[in-house]
């Protein structure tokens, strides 16, 4: 045997330096994993899509989608959700340059943005459901429903989940902890645009069309 | 009032069979008992300390490994409820619907409540040990994962005396499971217990596949890694894929009968053939999922007791791979009859048959690893012997199945059932037996009888292909399974009564082996070396059981079989190099969050069970507490001191 296989490895950092590097190994650990639950996310999502697709004309002879979805609504939500996106980048920019008020000032806006997409989401529903459209009318809109609301309901845990992130930086301020939490929220936040420009197109666009 | 409490009381037991109330009285008393001996001998801060709230890695394989043990037990008595009544033609022992119900949870249960965390165990035990590592990636979302498991499987199995058991089949297939057919809870029961469980086995895939990217000791190629761990990685990457179209069409059902969606019914344009088509896509890679770490378990076990390297390295890691990667498309072969025309059965014909190659090549190698060997028969070569032909056996009969035109004939017959017994108890069942054989000195520090072992290995052998031969004949001979009784004059009676005792054998071989543990616990053989199979891989360089922190230094890996290797270089001479000065270690501390934030997820499910909604929001809000308690605490971990970690090694007599 020309080598020992197993020695033990002497990393011969003193004990303070191997601490740091573990931390940082941690979030970086973290991150990773984020992003292979957004896989998962992701095909959570891509499920609830093929089921639309199967669906989609299955209206029972209720309402489709050309009578029910309104253009400016679902511009609006998409407009709001965008620009969110944009601000939640900003928010990160500001952490970069680690100026913590600038950061928590756009957390805030992004997540005001955020509470309006749902608010217009919910009165869209709401409406929906008064005009007689219904989760149980058709196979169709229980698909619509489902898919939207699932990423609706993503957005909203989102808005909790951010505000205790803030709320965790106004007390710790940007620290290698709560610089991971805001990367992967802001991860999350674009995922949910990514997702809705899907719905965007897929739902409403070829809805109205 | 009284009266509003009996009527309610009614319904909400399962009353009126005496098999139950049976099993009410037993649960009552199982629990007292509990409660009093962790009373009496004052456990309870010992129980939560040491266990409820552990976040290592190896307590957590263990408590997987009880669990799981528990949940074979109570499949097994379903599984032995139903040969009863189908031992002879017209018995009166079940009634249909009793019937129904007592295949729907041993099936269920047999392969997410026992299966599945028997394999959470094993990957538990072993994988970071395997690695060099000193736990998983993310050790507290492990411990959520288990209990997530634990809850959702007491929630499954509570059905059985509160509301009433599922009894539309393991995969509950609309519009059967719908609200118009299964208006009772059971339905309930079963998406809330799958649910929850599912999502934990999700964030296991997910930590394992970390796991093994990111924490493998130094130097330690992925090419270089051992095939269990291999096998491992294959399994999460397919629980990545295959677990979200879980947890999408069971949630689709629960919103049909909650809301009154249309997703699956025979109204309002729903298409129940898409939950099949949706619950197959998840099915199949299922049945590889459980499979595959089965594989790995057995190439550790067949170069260990073969004294050689394992044949064709290569060829096993491409095999697995393959294998995972077809998985995801065969789902059709589970309903060819569904018409979906000649093309597609033609394709998913020939996907399934396919999968037969890389299997092949893994039958072969583990053959050619043999081949010359210095072959020990200790028990978990044992078991691995006996899983080469039963595979080959059940793989062949799968292959048949997957002849689509044939499968006409086939499809739902007795020989069906034959086909997937012979690949879940003589490849899945077998391999993890194995590995619980293999790597109980690992756990416990003592090894498990050999001669009861025998016994349990032999009546358990003999009993499979008592049971499970005569139902190939069964199902040419026209008997179609989830039938609960029969007439003498379809001429089915001898083969059954065999089958009957074919399945009490394997019942004994079970008993075999909980006296084989009891009786090893007091008798068995000590393991004072920590490698007492002269093994191959890291997990044997560290003293039985291993310290909490695993590995004292980390070891630094250049070549396959590492620990093989160091043995070698020992022997000739050329010793390790000095052991370096200790450092600190860097160990989370363990939390009581994750047992109660599942708990809640419990709560939560249960009320969804029955509509309860106060109880489902109130366990939803339990769960967000717990998730930002979780999110605002920062103080999670802690460092080993050195003088800790030298006076645990010097208790296992390795001064450092
Ligand atoms: C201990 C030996 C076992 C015996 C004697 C046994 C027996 C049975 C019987 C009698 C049925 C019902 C057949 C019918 O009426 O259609 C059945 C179904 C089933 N078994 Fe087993 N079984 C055993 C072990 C297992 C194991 C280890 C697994 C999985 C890992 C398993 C998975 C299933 C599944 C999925 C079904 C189908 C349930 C359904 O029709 O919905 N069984 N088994
Ligand atoms: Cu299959």
């Amino acid at each position: 045997m020309a080598h020992t296989a197993v020695h033990q490895a002497s990393r011969g950092q003193t004990a303070a330096h191997a601490h740091a590097a573990e931390h940082h190994d941690q979030e970086g650990l973290k991150i990773l994993g984020f992003w292979i639950f957004l896989v998962t996310d992701c095909l959570l999502f891509g499920t609830l899509f093929a089921a639309y697709v199967v669906l989609r004309t299955h209206t029972d002879g209720g309402p489709n989608g050309k009578e029910l979805f309104e253009v400016p609504g679902f511009v609006a939500e998409t407009f709001i959700l965008l620009t969110s996106s944009f601000t939640s980048g900003l928010a990160a920019l500001a952490m970069n340059q680690g100026k913590r008020n600038q950061l928590l000032g756009w957390l805030a806006v992004t997540a005001l943005l955020g509470a309006c997409f749902v608010g217009f989401e919910v009165s869209e529903f709401a409406k929906m459901a008064g005009e007689g459209a219904t989760i149980s009318r058709s196979a169709f809109l229980s698909a619509f429903f489902t898919l939207v609301g699932t990423h609706g309901l993503h957005v909203s845990l989102g808005l909790v989940w951010m505000t205790a992130i803030m709320l965790q930086l106004r007390r710790r301020g940007i620290t290698a902890v709560t610089r991971r939490k805001v990367f992967v929220i802001s991860l999350y936040w674009h995922f949910l645009d990514a997702v809705w420009i899907f719905l965007f197109t897929v739902v409403y666009l070829m809805g109205v069309m | 009032m009284l009266t509003k409490l009996k009527d309610f009381a009614s319904t909400f037991f399962v009353t009126g069979d005496p098999l139950i109330y049976g099993a009410d009285v037993a649960i009552v008393l199982t629990t007292i008992a509990i409660v009093f001996v962790l009373t009496y001998f004052k456990k309870w801060t010992w129980l939560w300390k040491e266990w409820l709230t552990s976040v290592d890695h190896k307590k957590i394989g263990i408590m997987y490994l009880i669990a799981s043990l528990l949940m074979l037990f109570r499949g097994g008595v379903d599984a032995l409820l139903m040969r009863t009544q189908l031992a002879l033609p017209n018995i009166q022992f079940l009634q249909a619907d009793h019937y129904n119900e007592i295949f729907t949870t041993h099936g269920t249960i047999m392969i997410l409540f026992m299966a599945m965390p028997m394999m959470f165990a094993l990957f538990n035990i072993v994988v970071p040990l395997q690695l060099g590592a000193r736990d998983v990636a993310y050790p507290f979302l492990n411990a959520l994962s288990f209990w997530l498991f634990f809850f959702g499987a007491m929630l499954f199995n509570l059905s059985f005396v509160i509301g009433g058991s599922p009894d539309a089949g393991w995969l509950s297939y609309p519009p059967l499971s719908e609200m118009s057919h299964s208006p009772g809870v059971g339905e309930n029961f079963y998406i809330w217990g799958i649910q929850i469980s599912g999502i934990g086995s999700l964030a296991t895939g997910i930590n394992f596949l970390v796991t093994i990217l990111k924490m493998r000791a130094p130097g330690m190629k992925l090419m270089n890694m051992p095939l269990f761990s291999w096998s491992v990685l294959s399994t999460s990457v397919m629980i990545i894929f295959a677990f979200p179209i879980l947890t999408i069409t069971l949630a689709l059902l629960f919103v049909d009968r909650f809301l009154g969606a249309h997703f699956f019914t025979m109204t309002a344009g729903g298409n129940p053939m898409m939950y099949v088509n949706l619950i197959w896509m998840w099915g199949h890679p299922e049945v590889y999922i459980v499979v595959i770490p089965a594989f790995g378990i057995y190439s550790e076990i067949v170069s260990t007791f073969s004294k050689k390297k394992i044949f064709g390295y290569k060829s096993m890691v491409f095999s697995m791979m393959i294998i995972s990667v077809l998985s995801f498309f065969t789902w059709v072969h589970h309903f060819f009859t569904m018409g979906a025309g000649a093309d597609v059965n033609t394709f998913f014909a020939i996907s399934t048959m396919a999968i037969g190659i890389p299997t092949g090549v893994k039958i072969f190698n583990w053959l050619f690893t043999m081949f010359r060997g210095r072959i020990q028969l200790k028990q978990p070569m044992l078991w691995t012997l006996a899983f080469i032909p039963c595979f080959v056996v059940g793989g062949a009969t799968g292959v048949m199945l997957a002849v689509a035109p044939a499968d006409y004939q086939y499809h739902n017959s007795y020989f069906l059932i034959a086909h997937f017994h012979q690949v879940l108890i003589g490849g899945v069942v077998f391999g993890y037996l194995a590995g619980i054989y293999y790597w109980w000195p690992k756990m416990f520090g003592f090894k498990l009888d050999e001669k009861l072992g025998k016994w349990a290995f032999w009546t358990w052998n003999i009993g499979f292909y008592v049971c499970f031969m005569p139902q190939y004949a069964l199902g040419f001979m026209g008997m179609t399974r989830r039938v609960y009784t029969y007439g003498w004059d379809m001429g089915w009676a001898p083969l059954n009564l065999v089958s009957s005792i074919g399945a009490f054998l394997m019942g004994i071989g079970f008993i075999f082996q909980v006296w084989q543990i009891s009786y090893s616990i007091k008798y068995g053989e000590r393991d004072t070396t920590g490698d007492p199979w002269n093994a191959r891989t890291l997990e044997w360089s560290i003293p039985s059981p291993a310290p909490m922190y695993n590995f004292a230094t980390v070891p630094h890996v250049s070549e396959q079989d590492a620990w093989w290797a160091e043995k070698q270089a020992r022997e000739a001479g050329k010793r390790a190099a000095a052991a370096p000065a200790l450092e600190p270690i860097h160990m989370p501390k363990n939390s009581g969050i994750p047992i109660i934030m599942a708990a809640f997820w419990f709560v939560a499910g249960f009320g969804f069970v029955f509509s309860w909604i106060w109880m489902a929001v109130a366990g939803l809000l339990g769960v967000a507490a717990c998730l930002l308690a979780r999110s605002f605490q920062y103080d999670t971990d802690y460092y080993i001191p050195v003088d800790e970690i030298k006076r645990t090694e010097a208790s296992f007599g390795r001064g450092i």
